[in-house]
């Protein structure tokens, strides 16, 4: 399986009438999980985060695509 | 600072209360004469009622304010019979694109689909709307302006409320049934009566300014992230009638307003992001904070409140004076049969109900969008910039892109007057929908479908060939004409007219078949304000009857 770049979230069992409203609901929840946490502690909570997603995705293959991706762009020598 | 537009003063009359000696008593009273006030007491007095409408000032708005009117409120100005000149002044788009440092990393479309009559938004300057509102107004001759009268005491009872009206020739007092309170977000009347208003204040600041040029920046809504000309702040560019451009700048919490507005100030901002020598003039510069927060309830008694003396939004997704016009749009029809006796005051709570669930939402939406372009922190920061930084090639991250979420209408989906489905449909038609627009053609020639729906309950019944529609069906279409609420029974059809003269849209494109998954025997009961309120794949007048009682409270 191929990593899905499209957009891919949902509620089940929640209508939507627009489609920004599904990212936007994920989005504001994940910038809640950090409310009122310091840097340090938001930095523990995104690698939690990851190790979490990493271990429900299973397949490594779309694990290394995601990882090359997030790294392409950021690291100068990339 | 140079104008592109010349302000009316409109004329200060004595009112006839200072000479009888006696106090008025009027069946409405709105106070404010800014566009909700305005639509309110037009859609009032379009459907006969006298209406009398409070303004402290004498003139239009100063400043172009409010500038974006959405797709949804055009089809309410084209109900008061006042959209078309608002879109011709103004400046249609549906198109927005989002900048990321150099890069465009997004773009949207507002109105993807084909065979709407109106666009996404209009852009036009607030002074011109409020300007075509009060001609409009000037045409209803059962609606009577008061300039220069400002409300300085309210005392609500239980069948009127009472107000005192200051003038230039002293004060009087007068007496209404219901008052609708339209005075913005600083309400004097929402603080005279001590009604709370809860909610937060953003710590940021923005400067505005309208920038009259010749410019060939396309009718599209161009928003930045951190450009090179204004780095870690946003930047947002409209364009407006008479070649006014509206240029909105994030200044940061600490920036000081005075300083900012100045025009030495101002002008190298603009210089650096026009990014060349083109001559451009200064129309109006203001700096501004917002606050996003929602009175607890909206009608209190005989007093209802609308728009921003309601509730208030960034201003991020224009659902300021767009929601507040859907506040008249969902209020009036709803206060016109309680006035008439023919709906208990019950139906006034689902006012309450449905635009403080709209509010809700848009509070939602425009908290979002101020969140994801004003980051709180810097975990909050490094995900909106991860984001920008994968939209250019990724769309998942595209559609969380957030530079505002453009007002659109709410589904009233949890709204007690609806009546439930019992049959399976296609599409969004779901009762509590807001209606799609299609193209018809009528005994007239091509029109609308929203040209043609609207002030007052009416069913929609499909059939392939209108001519076949037999007897029993004309007859049950027929006697929904009749009641203390009547419906108007119109047939949609791919082709043929309705006999007995029943009035017939030709679906001409099949947009309406397509949009309200329409089959033989489908019929749709919408209510005054445009509105899906109950579909049944056959039609029963009984459930029609029914769904109207309880879409009027009298269930």
């Amino acid at each position: 399986m191929a990593l899905n770049t499209q957009p891919n979230l949902f509620e089940p069992g929640k209508r939507y009438f627009r489609a920004f409203s599904p990212g936007d609901d994920f989005y504001e929840a994940l910038i809640e999980t950090h409310r009122e946490l310091s840097d340090e502690q938001s930095e523990m909570v995104n690698a939690r985060l990851i190790l979490l997603l990493a271990n429900h995705i299973g397949d490594i293959s779309v694990l290394r695509e995601a990882m090359s991706i997030a790294r392409a762009g950021v690291a100068s020598k990339d | 600072m140079l104008s592109t537009y010349q302000y009316p003063k409109f004329d200060y009359v004595r009112p006839p209360e200072l000479d009888e000696g006696r106090d008025g008593h009027y069946p409405v009273v709105i106070v404010g004469a800014g566009p909700v006030g305005l639509c309110t007491a037009i859609d009032l007095a379009r459907q006969g009622r006298q209406v009398l409408l409070l303004d402290n000032d004498d003139t239009v708005s100063i400043g172009s304010r409010g500038v974006c009117y959405a797709k949804r409120t055009l089809e309410v100005l084209d109900r008061l019979g006042c959209g078309e000149e608002m879109v011709q002044k103004g400046v249609s788009w549906n198109v927005g694109r989002t900048f990321f440092r150099e890069d465009e990393v997004f773009n949207f479309n507002l109105c993807p689909e084909p065979d709407h009559h109106r666009p996404g938004m209009i852009n036009l300057q607030q002074y011109y709307l409020e300007d075509y509102l009060v001609q409009r107004a000037r045409k209803l001759p059962n609606l009577e302006m008061r300039f220069r009268n400002s409300v300085i005491a309210v005392t609500p009872g239980e069948d009127q409320a009472s107000l005192r009206v200051e003038t230039p020739d002293g004060t009087y007092t007068l007496t209404t049934d219901w008052l609708v309170v339209a005075d913005g977000a600083r309400s004097p009347i929402r603080t005279m009566l001590g009604l709370d208003i809860d909610g937060k204040i953003f710590m940021d600041r923005f400067l505005i300014a309208d920038v009259v040029m010749k410019a060939d920046f396309p009718t599209e809504r161009w928003f930045w992230f951190d450009p090179p000309f204004h780095p870690n702040q946003s930047v947002l560019l409209h364009r407006q009638a008479d070649n006014v451009f509206r240029i909105d700048f994030q200044l940061g919490w600490q920036a000081d307003p005075e300083h900012e507005k100045k025009p030495e100030n101002v002008i190298p901002r603009i210089q650096a992001m026009i990014g060349d020598d083109r001559e451009f003039e200064l129309e109006w510069v203001s700096v501004y904070t917002f606050q996003c927060r929602r009175m607890n309830r909206f009608n209190h008694g005989r007093v209802l409140f609308v728009g921003d003396s309601a509730h208030q939004v960034s201003p991020f997704g224009a659902r300021g004076a767009n929601s507040g016009i859907q506040d008249a749009d969902n209020l009036v029809w709803k206060l016109a049969l309680v006035m008439d006796g023919k709906a208990p005051a019950t139906l006034l709570d689902t006012y309450g109900d449905e635009r403080g669930f709209a509010a809700d939402e848009n509070i939602m939406n425009s908290t979002r969008s101020t969140d994801f372009i004003t980051p709180k922190s810097r975990t909050s920061k490094t995900f909106r910039n991860a984001v920008l930084g994968l939209a250019e090639h990724h769309a998942f991250a595209r559609a969380l892109v957030n530079s505002g979420r453009l007002s659109v209408p709410s589904f009233l989906v949890g709204s007690r007057l609806n009546t439930a489905d019992d049959a399976v449909f296609a599409g969004n038609m779901v009762p509590g929908a807001p209606m799609d627009d299609a193209p018809i053609a009528t005994a007239d020639g091509e029109s609308w479908l929203l040209q043609v729906l609207g002030d007052r309950f009416q069913v929609l019944h499909y059939v392939a060939d209108a001519a076949d529609l037999d007897a029993a069906s004309v007859a049950a279409l027929q006697s929904l004409a009749e009641g203390a609420i009547p419906v108007e029974p119109i047939v949609v059809a791919a082709r043929g007219q309705a006999p007995a003269g029943l009035r017939t849209l030709t679906d001409a494109k099949g947009r309406i078949r397509e949009r309200y998954d329409l089959q033989p025997g489908t019929t749709y009961l919408v209510r005054p304000d445009q509105h899906v309120t109950a579909r049944w794949r056959a039609l029963d007048p009984a459930r029609v009857r029914a769904a109207v009682a309880r879409a009027t409270c009298n269930a």
